[in-house]
This record gives structure tokens, C-alpha cells and sequence, in this order.
């Protein structure tokens, strides 16, 4: 790329912005009249009828509403009316509880399946089973036996994570080059010492692909299971908004969603670079 | 000199395709002095490396069995260091600490700081003091395999075996790097197994050449004694008045009687004592198998 396409990129990004925001503005704020309806009902319908304005809000409306939220977003007014903030962090609270268990989990056995082809074998149908599932169908299972919805949720965002990050792990620990492996066997290194110094930093790559393709799954699914379980966090949030009937901030949750998943892929995307050895 | 490796008979077999096996080599002996700097020659695929690694203890021959210092060998060990051909360094960690990692298996007591001392000096050995802090993917191919070098030999090993180690590079370095690995080895009184494709590798290198027939079948059609003098130079060994007689009996090996002598050894062969071949004095001193060549 040269230094004028870098240039571009962004320009380019920008001035889309703009369009899609004039268009979002011109579409919302309609221009007809209310003139040949009847009085009582253009009272009822409010400006939705007299001015034809449309029921979405406009891109001045969400701004500030985003305004709202990001000046105060951490209050309290009681238990169905608490700061976007607040709800955030509910979500990366339990997003963070089930994939770090889903982490501690899914390495180690994905280590054992990766080193033994035996194993792998016999944990495969288990695993082919399993990956193809809706985490959320989980759901009524998690809620049935663990009887607390907070936790079931966690155990959603467990179920799904795991499966990227055992696959990679296990792919990526078969698929240490074996000369690494006989550098250290003929250096008399240890099984534990050798899976520190050489399998890990091998498929440390690997591993941290399965576990961004993990954290975008759970970001995905903790919103979905948040409608379900309600009480908090950001997907009960967008919920409670819609029966609020309150589209401002349901497309302002939409944008928060968006920008902490980019967040977190762009977390682990770094932890990636570096583990990254070039060959 | 005493006896420091002995290859006692082994054999090797792979489950043939269409069932049944196929005998890479089989009876297979072979005796290194210690200090003594050995090279294999042999067409590809004629089972050099799966003898090497069986050394290494990488491998588990079919049958028979290896002796170093007088036990036999069970897996690999920290006396008998391998030069993989193709370096494998670990690309993660810098030359330093792709050394420092050897030398730390090696002598897991010592301090970070003795650990480093070492891994240093073994660097410099080699003459990459100064890049100690680079990655592998910054060096060129010359560089990685000096740093295979240092750390095989910053590890103090017995025995140095090496697979093809200079093959992968341009000849002036090549001849560099042979160079460097003939003084260290001759100044530590190291006992070499150096597999190798190039003729003239051996003979500037080597104190025997181990001659391998074609495979399947392998055998060990001779031994080369290397009638150069000790303190050859590189640039210098083909004004030697036998380098020309050594090195057409190598090509011809290589050329004709790899096969040939597979196929048909000559009567009385005995593969536990391939003849010895000295090509330096007269009739006399040649060897059986030297003598049907030449009749
Ligand atoms: N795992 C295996 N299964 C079946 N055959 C094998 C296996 N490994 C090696 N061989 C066979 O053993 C023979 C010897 O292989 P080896 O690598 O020792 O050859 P080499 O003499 O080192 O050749 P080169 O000079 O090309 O490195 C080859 O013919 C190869 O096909
Ligand atoms: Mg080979």
C-alpha cells in the first residue's frame, strides 16, 4: 500500500459514514401532510401522523441518547432501570467468567487430544456432536439443574466457547513440526518442560485463533441468552428497550454491542501478534 | 584410541505397501574411534538418516542394537548431539536463547547467568557474536546453521552427529562453515558422525568415509581411509598427490558400484568388518574389495 491508498482508506470510511447518515436523516424526517385526516386521530397518532414523521428515530436522536448513556452510565433507579453501563459490564462480567473457564478447560484436553491420536480419535465423535448445537439450547438444561439464571448464562457462553478453542488447541499442538519436538528429545527435556517451551509457544498461534473465533461466538450468544434469562446485562437491556418501545436506544445498544465486540476481537487479535513467530 | 561407538548388527524395516516389509538395511555394523571424525556417503534414500537418528536415539532399529561407552543406547541423550539438516531452531526464541535453551537442559543447576555465560562463548565459537539477539527468520541460511552448530556444541556432547549440515548453503559458505567445524572439532577432540552428498565435503573433512550401497537392502560396501594429511587446507587438498585417486574411487563408488555392489558383493564379504580401504601406499595395503575394482 502506498502512502496516498493509506491515506484513502479512511477518507473513504468517512465520507461513507456521512452518506449513511444523511440518508438514515432524510429517510426518518418525512415531509408529508396530515391535512386530509381526521383531527381526532392525528391528536391520537401525535407527530408520527401530523408530520409525517416517521416512528425511527432520526441520527440526532440516537446521538444523543449515546450523549445520555456515555455522561451517566452508571446509574441506579431501581431494578429494571439501570445505566448502559452497568449492563455492559454485567455482559463482559459473564462473558469473561465462561470463556476464561472455557480457556482453562478446553487447553489442557485439547493438549491431551492433540498429543495423542488415540485420544483424538475417541474424543472426536463427542466433539462432532456436540459443536454443531445452539450454545442456547443449553439453555433450559443450564437453568433446569444450576437454577440461577446469571449462572446459566455463564455456562452458555462456557458451551460455546469451548469448541473453537479445543479444536485449534488440538489441531495446533498435532501439528508441532517434529524437529522442534526432536531438538528437545535429544536435549533429555522433560514432558511438562517440553510442553511449556516448545508444544505451547508451536501452537500458541493456533490456539489464539480458536480462542478470537471463541470470544466473537460468546459476545454473539451472551446477548441472545440475556433476552432469555433477563434481569441484566446488555441483551436484557435491548429487550426491556423494545417493550419500552424505546428504538433510540435500541439502535444505541446495537452500536455499544458492536463496538465492545470489535473491543474484545481487537484484545485478542493483539495478544496474537504477540505470539506470532515468523518462520 | 578407544572404541566409542558401536553399531552391533541393526536393521530396519518399514511395512511395505502391499503388505509384507521392506528392509531399508539389515546387518548392519559399523565401529567409531573416539575423536574420530566420520563421514557417510550413499545415494539418497539409501537409509543414512534413519541410521543417524537410530545414533541419536530418535529411532528404534528393527534389530540389533547401538553401544556408546560401553552401554547401549536407550533414547536420545545430552552426550550424543544432533545438527538436523535444515537447522531447526526454534523460531520464537532468539539465538541467544535458542542456545541458552541447550545449555540449560544441559546443565539445569546453573544460574541464568552461567547459562548465558556459555550460550555466549558457544556463540562466539561460531562467530555470531553480535546476533545474539536476533530471531532466526533474521538470519540467512549460513547464520542458522552456525547457531545449529554453537548449540550442539555449547551442550559439550561426546559425539556431534550431524545430517547433511552444510548442504542447504551457497559453496563460500559452505566451505566457511567446513572449515570452522573441522577446527572445532579437531581442538575439542570431538568424535563426529557427518552424514554427507558432497564428495569433497568428506574428503577434507573426514578421517574415514563410510561408503553405503543403494537401498533397499543397504549395506556397508567400505570403509575409506583418508590417506590426506592431518593439517590439510581447504583450498589445498586437490594438490594432494592422492586426492585424485580418492576422489575417483568415491565417484566411482557413487557412480556404478553403489548398485553393483549391492546387488553382487564380491566373495567374502563380511558385513560385520566391511573391508578397509587405503588408497595411500602400494598394492599392498589395499584391500580385497579395492583390488577387484582394480582387476
Ligand atoms: N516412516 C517411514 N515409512 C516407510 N518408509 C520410510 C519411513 N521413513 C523412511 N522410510 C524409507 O527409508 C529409506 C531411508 O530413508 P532415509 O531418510 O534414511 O534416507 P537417506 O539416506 O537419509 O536419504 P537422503 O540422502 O535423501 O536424506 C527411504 O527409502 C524411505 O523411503
Ligand atoms: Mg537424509
Amino acid at each position: 500500500m502506498t502512502a496516498r491508498e493509506r491515506l484513502q482508506a479512511p477518507l473513504v470510511s468517512l465520507l461513507l459514514l456521512l452518506v449513511l447518515l444523511a440518508a438514515w436523516h432524510i429517510a426518518v424526517s418525512g415531509g408529508g401532510s396530515a391535512q386530509e385526516m381526521d383531527p381526532e386521530y392525528a391528536k391520537l397518532m401525535g407527530q408520527t401522523a401530523t408530520a409525517g414523521k416517521s416512528a425511527m428515530p432520526g441520527p440526532i436522536d440516537v446521538a444523543k441518547t449515546i450523549w445520555g448513556h456515555l455522561k451517566d452510565p452508571f446509574y441506579v433507579k431501581g431494578a429494571n432501570d439501570k445505566g448502559i453501563g452497568i449492563q455492559l459490564a454485567y455482559s463482559i462480567g459473564r462473558v469473561a467468567i465462561g470463556f476464561g473457564l472455557a480457556v482453562l478447560f478446553a487447553i489442557p484436553i485439547g493438549f491431551l487430544i492433540g498429543m495423542s491420536p488415540m485420544m483424538n480419535r475417541a474424543l472426536n465423535p463427542f466433539i462432532q456432536l456436540m459443536k454443531p448445537v445452539s450454545p442456547l439450547a443449553w439453555m433450559p438444561l443450564a437453568l433446569y439443574t444450576i437454577k440461577d439464571s446469571s449462572i446459566s448464562a455463564i455456562f452458555v457462553i462456557f458451551i460455546c466457547s469451548i469448541w473453537p478453542m479445543l479444536i485449534n488447541t488440538a489441531f495446533g499442538v498435532a501439528s508441532v513440526r517434529r524437529e522442534w519436538l526432536n531438538v528437545a528429545r535429544t536435549l533429555e527435556v522433560g514432558p511438562i518442560r517440553r510442553a511449556f517451551t516448545v508444544i505451547l509457544p508451536a501452537a500458541a498461534p493456533t490456539i489464539l485463533t480458536g480462542m478470537r473465533i471463541s470470544i466473537g461466538i460468546a459476545w454473539l450468544v451472551i446477548v441472545a441468552a440475556e433476552m432469555l434469562v433477563g434481569g441484566t446485562g446488555i441483551g436484557y437491556f435491548v429487550w426491556n428497550e423494545w417493550n419500552n418501545l424505546s428504538i433510540t436506544n435500541v439502535i444505541t445498544s446495537i452500536l455499544v454491542i458492536g463496538v465492545v465486540g470489535m473491543v474484545l476481537d481487537q484484545i485478542l487479535a493483539q495478544a496474537q501478534r504477540l505470539v506470532t513467530f515468523p518462520e | 584410541m578407544t572404541r566409542q561407538i558401536s553399531i552391533e548388527g541393526i536393521a530396519k524395516r518399514y511395512p511395505a505397501p502391499g503388505g509384507g516389509e521392506t528392509t531399508i538395511f539389515e546387518n548392519l555394523w559399523l565401529r567409531v574411534d573416539r575423536g574420530e571424525f566420520v563421514c557417510v556417503i550413499g545415494h539418497s534414500g539409501c537409509g543414512k538418516t534413519t541410521v543417524l537418528n537410530i545414533l541419536a536415539g530418535l529411532d528404534q532399529p528393527s534389530e540389533g542394537c547401538v553401544i556408546v561407552d560401553e552401554k547401549e543406547i536407550a533414547g536420545p541423550s545430552l552426550d550424543r548431539a544432533v545438527i538436523f539438516q535444515g537447522h531447526a531452531l526454534l523460531p520464537w526464541k532468539t539465538v541467544l536463547g535458542n542456545v541458552a535453551y541447550a545449555v540449560s537442559s544441559r546443565w539445569r543447576r546453573a544460574s541464568r547467568a552461567e547459562v548465558e555465560e556459555r550460550a555466549r562463548r558457544a556463540i562466539a565459537t561460531v562467530g555470531l557474536a553480535g546476533s545474539e539477539d536476533k530471531k532466526p527468520s533474521e538470519l540467512s541460511g549460513g547464520m542458522k546453521q552456525r547457531v545449529g552448530i554453537a548449540r550442539a556444541l555449547a551442550i559439550e556432547p561426546k559425539i556431534l552427529l550431524m545430517d547433511e549440515p552444510f548442504s542447504a548453503l551457497d559453496a563460500l559458505t559452505r566451505g566457511t562453515l567446513q572449515e570452522e567445524a573441522r577446527r572445532i572439532c579437531r581442538e575439542t577432540g570431538q568424535t563426529v558422525y557427518m552424514i554427507t552428498h558432497d564428495v569433497d565435503e568428506a574428503i577434507y573433512l573426514a578421517d574415514r568415509i563410510v561408503l553405503m550401497t543403494n537401498g533397499p537392502m543397504a549395506k556397508i560396501a567400505e570403509i575409506v581411509v583418508n590417506p590426506l594429511p592431518a593439517d590439510r587446507r581447504q583450498g589445498e587438498i586437490h594438490h594432494d598427490p592422492n586426492y585424485y585417486a580418492l576422489r575417483n574411487h568415491l565417484l566411482d563408488f557413487l557412480v556404478s558400484r553403489s548398485v553393483s555392489f549391492r546387488d553382487d558383493p564380491p566373495a567374502g564379504y563380511d558385513p560385520r568388518n566391511p573391508p578397509i580401504v587405503r588408497l595411500d601406499g602400494g598394492e599392498a595395503s589395499r584391500s580385497p574389495a579395492a583390488a577387484i575394482r582394480a582387476a
